[in-house]
Parts: structure tokens; sequence; C-alpha cells
């Protein structure tokens, strides 16, 4: 062996030597990064729970708004934040997807499409009091909604649209190129091949947008108060479900969408700011339920994915 | 069997979706009230009561746009009361009479300002206006920066100053009161909307000198230090107290809060007229409980005399005032 190749041997060990040390590197970081952002989140949640574990009750859930701290209660404010969530996703969702997928699958590749690409990317960034005072000024005054759930629900609905439509890009970017040849090799048309195989291939991603932009929207206090969302409101809307046959109800449904709304958020920010130490606890207790509402939420939508995701075979 | 079916079915719905009271029908009558955040919790308060007397018939919903933001959807005779934590401005008085909104001012609480220092402050024990003026006038920035600037016998200590956001009403009143201009101070100071970090900023921090609404000292009071303010009519040094803001000896740091109702509404509606003589009728009990002093027996009466013959308009020319007695304000005429 010459001594030229033993060199070369050894040069290659210690590269390895030393890339496996970067590996062990890169993980260790990795591990202390996982770490910091558990122990973050641990914290805020513990410090919830000591401030708050106590108003927790069911009284706390059905009780309207009180000046006594251990009367008062998050009712409407609960079901106020399911409305307007509930118009918030379907608003986002049915307007979001399909531009997405416009945009992915049919628009040509031109610089207006580029201009749309990017003030969509931009508008991920706008500061959610801006969709307040449009909202305000759209929805409430010119089309006349008024301080109304269905004002509520398309304004965070707006707020939650570019996360939407960017994760629907993305999700249908990721599906194979020989997945669409081979559909049309088949005969498919363009829009069969969308149906059947672009949207249910990338329904995974999107729901992991949706749940993105949702979990982000249901902690959103400014731009609802701006466009008139209440903090006392001791009543419900009207249940579209009625006890009676066909069990519901479009004209309940009509006066659900236009009643006046508050949502959890909006009670915290009013209890956080009142000089009372009760009242800082009920805040904390509403913002257990609010985890506990994303959670909810989330759950949900990883149900779903998990059941889209095992349909897809490749 | 079958109105078995339907609770049965209400409460189900209620469980799922909270939304089981739509199982009685509504169509009742709906008192809207938006403004200020700091008269929010009388409000509140009243509008609890109310409901409860009027057991569901009426509903009150309360709204905290702001005083600002509250008097622009009232001039758009949107709301049917306002909340104002200082009198009407003149651009709102043109919005509303340019919309034909006519409104009666009412006087319901009064709030004091606390100017409070840390625990561990071992000097102050009085500060007259013009020493706050010193410290806070916009040309004290960047100049006043030690205890011994205000007062040679101070010690010679960094001056930390914290205090009310300058987009809140406190702030705005705080500046009429001391500097004699609203809206005008020195921006160096730490500022925020929430008086609670501002309790937070005073009790930790030794050289601290701050100001916020009466109601978080109150609460507050094991961890900080209320200065006494030197009266300008007296010239003796007056706590911060419900006594002393109700006695007008508190000067120039107490200010009245308002409702403004709209005249239209008043006259229409029976339901308003009704809780608005609730809100007054109610005031004295109700705004201690939440953290406000009362006004005089009298002034209640004053209002409610005011209620009574509809009188519209604002005692005010469109500003703060500072250092007048609150029953020589509700005794004036109003203009509009």
């Amino acid at each position: 062996m010459s001594k030229g190749s033993v060199e070369a041997q050894q040069h290659l060990l210690y590269r390895i030597k030393k890339l496996r040390f970067m590996d062990t590197v890169f993980e260790a970081l990795g591990i202390i990064a996982v770490f910091l952002v558990m122990t973050f989140i641990f914290a805020i949640i513990l410090d919830l729970f000591m401030d708050g574990l106590r108003r927790l009750s069911l009284g706390f859930l059905t009780s309207y708004p009180s000046r006594f701290p251990e009367k008062a209660g998050i009712l409407s404010a609960w079901v106020g934040t399911i409305y307007v969530m509930a118009g918030a996703v379907f608003w986002s969702v049915i307007l979001g997807v399909p531009a997405g997928i416009y945009l992915e699958e049919y628009a040509r590749k031109n610089w207006l499409t580029s201009i749309i690409e990017i003030n969509i990317n931009n508008l991920a960034a706008v500061p959610s009091i801006i969709y307040g005072l449009l909202a305000l000024g759209i929805f409430v005054y010119r089309l006349g909604f008024g301080e109304s759930i269905l004002t509520g629900g398309l304004t965070l609905g707006f707020l939650m649209l570019p996360v939407i439509v960017v994760a629907t890009r993305e999700s249908i970017k990721r599906i194979p190129q020989s997945i669409r040849e081979a559909a049309y090799s088949m005969g498919a048309t363009k829009w069969e091949t969308v149906r059947d195989h672009v949207i249910p291939y990338s329904a995974g991603g999107i729901l992991t947008g949706v749940i993105i932009a949702a979990s982000r929207a249901i902690g959103e206090t400014a731009p609802l108060i701006t466009i008139g969302a209440l903090t006392f409101i001791a009543f419900l809307p009207p249940s579209p479900i009625k006890a009676d046959f066909p069990f519901v109800s479009w004209d309940s449904f009509v006066e659900m969408l236009k009643s006046p709304f508050t949502v959890i958020p909006i009670q915290m920010f009013n209890w956080i700011s009142r000089p009372q130490k009760e009242f800082h606890e009920n805040a904390a207790a509403a913002g257990l339920v609010l985890i506990a509402l994303t959670l909810v939420m989330n759950s949900l939508a990883l149900f779903l994915r998990y059941k889209v995701r095992r349909r897809v075979k490749w | 069997m079958h109105n078995k079916m339907v609770l049965s079915f209400c409460l189900v719905t209620t469980l799922l979706l909270g939304a089981g009271y739509a199982c009685n029908s509504s169509a009742q009558e709906t008192i809207k009230v938006d403004g200020s955040s700091t008269v929010y919790p009388i409000t509140e308060a009243v509008a609890e009561e109310f409901q409860n007397a009027k057991r569901g018939k009426v509903r009150v919903t309360v709204g905290i746009s702001g005083t600002g933001g509250g008097f622009k959807k009232f001039c758009r005779g949107e709301t049917d009361i306002s909340n104002a934590s200082r009198p009407i401005r003149k651009i709102e008085m043109e919005a509303c009479s340019q919309n034909g909104i006519r409104y009666i001012e009412l006087p319901v609480a009064f709030d004091g300002l606390s100017v409070v220092v840390n625990l561990q402050n071992s000097w102050v024990d009085c500060m007259s206006v013009e020493e706050l003026k010193k410290i806070w006038e916009p040309e004290a920035q960047g100049k006043i920066k030690k205890w011994n600037q205000v007062r040679p016998q101070w010690p010679d200590a960094d001056l930390k100053l914290c205090g009310a956001g300058v987009d809140s009403g406190t702030y705005d009143y705080f500046t009429e009161a001391i500097v004699g201009k609203e809206h005008s101070s020195r921006g160096d100071y730490t500022a925020s909307e929430d008086d609670n970090v501002l309790v937070q900023f005073a009790a930790n921090e030794k050289n601290a000198l701050c100001f916020f609404g009466f109601a978080y000292y109150e609460e507050n009071k094991d961890k900080l230090k209320a200065v006494p303010i030197k009266s300008p009519v007296d010239g003796n040094c007056y706590l911060p107290s419900a006594e002393n803001v109700e006695n007008g000896k508190y000067q120039p740091l107490s200010r009245p809060l308002f409702i403004y109702v709209n005249a239209e509404s008043l006259a229409k509606k029976p339901e308003v007229r009704e809780f608005v003589e609730f809100y007054i009728n109610n005031a004295k009990e109700l705004v201690p409980q939440v953290g406000y002093i009362a006004l005089p027996e009298k002034v209640y009466r004053l209002a409610l005399e005011r209620v009574k013959a509809g009188k519209t308009g604002t005692v005010f020319a469109g500003g703060s005032e500072v250092g007048v007695s609150i029953e020589e304000i509700v005794k004036r005429e109003t203009t509009e």
C-alpha cells in the first residue's frame, strides 16, 4: 500500500468523525430548542392554571358577565367565539382554497400572477386591526351587516385568508407532476384531475393551514372591538336548531347571523385591565377555556387530516 | 310527552351549542351602550342590576370602543347611550348636530387620578401642581432627570417616571390638570394603557413617580404610597381618598365621568328612560362597588331633573375643565 493512500484513508476517517460530531452537535441543539419551546409553553399554561384554576367551574361557563368577579362568567363569550370562528373558517375556506387552486393549477405564470402572489404573502403580515378597519368600512357601514356575528366571521375569515391561500398552494405544489400526467393520459379533463386527485391529495396540507390560521384568529381582540363586538351582553344569539321538524330554521339562522356578540379574548382584555385581582383570575380562567377550545379545534382538524391522508396511496 | 321532548331537545342544544335560550322566543327591546372603558364597569353594574330588575324583558349591551370611538357611533345614531370619561369635544358636537343627534349630558361618578411613589420612598410627603408641572411639561424632557432638581432637599437619585399612555382619557385629564394643556407632556416616560403595568412599575422601582387611576391605587395600597397633592384652593395637602374627592378637596386631580343619552331614544323608547333613571337612582350604591367615587346626592338629584326636563346639550364648551366643583357644573345652563 502506498503512503498516499494511507493518508487519504486517514483523511477520510477524520472527515467521517468530524461529520459525526456535527451530527451530534446539531441533534443537541435541536433538543435544546425543543426543550426551550416546551418550557416556554408550559410556563404560560402553568401560570394560567395557577391563577385561573380556582375560578374554573360549570358556573363560570354558564354565567354572563357581572360586576362581581365570583359571579361573572363567559357564557356569551364562548358561544360568540364558536359562532364567529365557524363563520371565519367557512368564509376563509370557500374563498381561500379555490383561490389557491386557481393560482396554482389554472393561472398562467406571468407578471400579474407574480404581483398577486407577492400581495397575498404580504397580506399575512398586515396587523389585524387593519382588517378591523376594513371590515368596519365595508361590512358594517357599506354593506350594512352591522355589528353582527356575520361581520365578525367575515372579518376573521379575511384575516385567515392569506395563510390558507399560501398553504393550499404549497400543498398542491408537493403533488408530483406525474400524477397529473397519469390522469390526463387516462383521458381525464383538467377539472376531473383537480377534483379527483389534486384536491384529495392536498387536503391534508390545506387542513394544516386552516388549523394555523384559525388558531391565530381565535385569539384576536383588536379587529373585533373595531367592528363593534360588545363586552357586556347577557343574552345569546338565537339558535338555528329547533325542537320541531325540520329542526333547522332558516329565519333563526339569519337572526343568529345578525345578532350582536362578544368573544373570549375581549372578556379577557376587559378583565385583565380591571384593578381587582379577582378579575385577573377570571381572565386566566377564560384563557384556559380559550386554550381548551383551540385544542379541541386542532384535534378535530388533526383527526380529519389523518382520515384524509390514509386514503392517499401513491 | 311532547313537552318533555321539547325540553330535552332544548337541553341538548344548550349543552352542544350553548344556544338553549333561543328556545324562548325573543322579541325584546335592546338598549345599546358603547364608549369609554373607564366608565364601563359602572354601566356594566347598572345594566346587570337593571336586567335583573326587569327579569330579562329588556336587553342592555355595553361595548368598550373608547370615549372617542363611542361618540363616533353615538353621533351616527347607532347607540342610545355613550360612556365618556371626558366631556364631548367640539368636533364631536359638530358631528352630532350634523346628523341631528341631540343628547343629554349626565355626570355619573368621580374618578380620581393618583400620583404614587414606591414604598421605600421616604422623602416625598406632598407635591404641588407646580412641582408636578415642572416634571411633566414638555420642556422637562431630557432635562429634569433627578429628584433633587424638583426640590433641592430631595436626594440626588434618578427620577423614574411612568403614567397612562397618550391614547387614554386619563392622560388627557392629567395633562390638562397639571401641564395646563390637554395632550401635552414630556415623552420620555414609561407609558402603558394598562394601569396594572404601571402599578408593577411603581411597586418595583425605588425612584418611581407614576400617575394612574384611583381604583388601581386603592386595590394596591399595600404595595404603593400615594403622594398627597397640595390643593390650589386652600394650600393644604390631601391624599387621594373617596372622602377627599367627594368633598372637592382633592384638586385638581379628580374628574367627573359621564354618560350621554340620545334625546330621541329617551323620548321614544320608554325602556331607555327607565334605564337612565335607574342608572341615576342606583349610582350612589353601585359606583363605589366597582371602585369609583359616587357624586354628592344633590348632583344626582339635579341630573335626574335634567332628564325629566329633557335638557339637551353640554355644559362644557367642548373641553375638560379643571378645579370646578361638580355641583356648579351641573347647575350651569347647557349649550349645543
